[in-house]
């Protein structure tokens, strides 16, 4: 599939306008995650605007590509992608965390349309990820399964585990993808338990391999339509990000792995962010 | 009660005719369908069976996705794997979305046997019944085995079935009548009532007839469904006895004795006296062998119930 520059320039802009969602509604919300859910807007918004087949007024369609946010903290991300596409009002945003609100602290199945499983303890979204594209092809339909896991998650053991049942299966309608910032909520992944090397770790569970910068929109459109070309095995796409990208001083500081913005770190940031107006 | 099955051995041949009616079933075990029983299912539908490998914890999320997908999966491996290992991906992948997945698993208690603490599971029952949204069911024999697995395939929400692997009597007629939440009178007495789950089940009914030479007249109910629990039956029988024994091959903490116990304790607080293992990890032996050391049998049901008596108000 051949990216039109114009649909780019949209998806950048889409993807601008949900990184103000998300420090809107965490600022808002008083609480929650900034720095993964920033990391991972590019590749998030790629699938949702422009990769995956789904229909907001019928979340439930029986053949829609299914997405999986396996690291659950990332959930205002999720929100914010799923109010864009109209699964649900923009207004239900200011919700966030609080109670009786369906935008709970991380995803809830059956509380809002458009949620594919429950997550947020971490290292389950792949196995749910395998089970649903198994089931899938049970049922010949050509749908597809994206599961998006941190790269901090895959100390999991389950992961490794899921791992084996992909490519043992040869699951080749799901393609997952690592948001590879390096920061866990103690601080650099490789101080705090090292995965490397996360490319031959994944090639010799069997796995179709791509790396990419994971905030390049070309790049993260074409792997996807790479991956869908793989037959016989899985598509991992290991997306090398910045946590808290798009806002300066939140880029590449493991504190903000899990705090919201104040109000004043807001306005300095939505200056930022809007500012960037004026070169898409 | 001549005849002997192995609740397992019941759930192997209901499920492979689930499979044969329903195309939406499928299978996942954890490299123990020979012990499981699922290699049956497995030997006729390969493609609607996934050999999970030694991985528990991925077998649960992967019966998730299946539900999600529309299927109904049954996941089986031995009870303490099952519920132990993959306790916490039961709570956030299964029980939170209220998925339809089946939880069915062998070799609960410990009439395991020879493989000792390690395989004995003593615990199920009560990390299962703390989970909201689960349902707990416990076949007393392979009739209700087979019923259960039937009535379990057409229910909404996530379930337990725990299964045994020793061959134990067979006590229900074919024309048994199985309700997800309904316990079974057998009988009903007016000395004691003794609430059973699983293998005690038989136990109980041998106590009961030991009792009654003694002038007590004990009634035995058959508890399957653990969760949610048939508290009218339990009332009923409660009012009529004033005297509760319970009777499970569990840990008398948490189990189906603390259910009881929790309930009567709220509405029509009597005697509860629970038989089951103490707080304590088995050990490898016969199952009788063990059934005797660890005071669950039929005997040990009658002292109880003696017991029970001799206090009651």
């Amino acid at each position: 599939m051949e990216i039109k520059t114009a649909d780019i320039a949209k998806l950048k802009k889409t993807a601008r306008m949900i990184r103000i969602d998300i420090l809107k509604m965490l600022t808002i919300a008083g609480s929650g995650h900034t720095g993964g859910s920033l990391s991972a807007t590019d590749i998030v918004t790629a699938l949702y605007f422009a990769k995956m087949r789904h229909d907001p007024n019928n979340p439930e369609w029986q053949e829609r590509d299914r997405f999986i946010l396996s690291k659950g903290h990332a959930a205002p991300l999720l929100y914010a992608v799923l109010a864009r596409s109209e699964y649900f009002g923009m207004d239900m945003l200011t919700t966030l965390r609080k109670i009786d609100s369906p935008l709970q602290g991380h995803p809830s199945k059956n509380t809002l349309p458009g949620i594919e499983a429950s997550t947020g303890s971490l290292g389950q979204g792949l196995s749910i990820a395998n089970g649903i594209a198994l089931g899938l092809r049970l049922d010949g339909y050509n749908a597809r399964v994206y599961v998006l896991l941190g790269d901090g998650e895959t100390q999991e053991g389950q992961v490794w585990e899921a791992a084996m049942t992909s490519s043992h299966y040869k699951i080749d309608n799901l393609c997952a993808i690592i948001d590879n910032n390096g920061l866990q909520i103690d601080g650099r992944v490789k101080d705090v338990m090292g995965i490397d090397p996360l490319v031959d770790k994944w090639r010799a569970f069997g796995w179709h391999t791509i790396e990419i910068d994971g905030h390049d929109m070309e790049e993260i459109l074409s792997a996807f339509d790479e991956a869908e070309e793989v037959k016989g095995k899985p598509t991992m796409i290991i997306a090398h990000t910045i946590k808290g990208k798009g806002v300066s001083f939140f880029e590449g500081k493991a504190r903000y792995h899990g705090i919201a913005p104040t109000p004043e770190e807001l306005a300095t940031a939505l200056l930022e962010l809007e500012d960037k107006d004026l070169v898409v | 009660m001549s005849q002997k099955i192995a609740t397992r051995d019941a759930y192997g041949a209901a499920l492979l005719e689930l499979g044969r009616r329903r195309e939406d079933v499928v299978v996942l075990d954890a490299d123990l369908s020979g012990s499981t029983k699922t290699e049956r299912f497995a030997a006729e539908f390969p493609s609607r069976f996934f050999n999970m490998g030694i991985s528990e914890q991925d077998m649960i999320g992967t019966a998730a996705g299946l539900a999600l997908a529309g299927k109904l999966p049954f996941a089986s491996t031995f009870a303490i794997f099952e519920t132990g290992r993959a306790w916490e991906q039961i709570r956030q992948s299964i029980c939170y979305p209220k998925l339809n997945v089946r939880l069915v698993a062998s070799h609960g208690g410990i009439t395991v046997g020879e493989d000792g603490a390690s395989h004995q599971s003593t615990e199920d029952i009560t990390v299962m019944r703390v989970l909201p949204n689960m349902t707990v069911i416990v076949p007393a024999d392979a009739t209700e085995t087979v019923a259960i697995i039937n009535a379990i395939a057409d229910y909404k929400g996530p379930v337990y079935v725990r299964l045994g692997r020793a061959k134990v009597p067979v006590i229900f007629e074919e024309d048994y009548r199985f309700k997800i939440g309904s316990a079974y009178v057998l009988s009903l007495g007016k000395d004691v009532n003794i609430l059973a789950t699983g293998i005690m089940v038989s136990e109980a009914l041998r106590a009961a007839e030991i009792l009654r030479d003694e002038k007590i007249d004990a009634g035995v109910i058959n508890i399957s469904t653990i969760k949610p629990l048939d508290g009218e039956t339990v009332l009923k029988a409660a009012k009529t006895s004033r005297t509760i024994v319970t009777a499970e091959e569990h840990s008398i903490i948490g189990g189906l004795g603390s259910a009881v116990a929790e309930f009567l304790s709220e509405v029509f607080p009597v005697l509860v006296w629970r038989v089951g293992i103490k707080d304590r990890f088995g050990c490898s032996g016969t199952p009788e062998g063990l059934m005797k050391l660890y005071e669950i049998t039929a005997e040990d049901i009658v002292v109880a119930a003696r017991e029970a008596m001799s206090k009651k108000r």
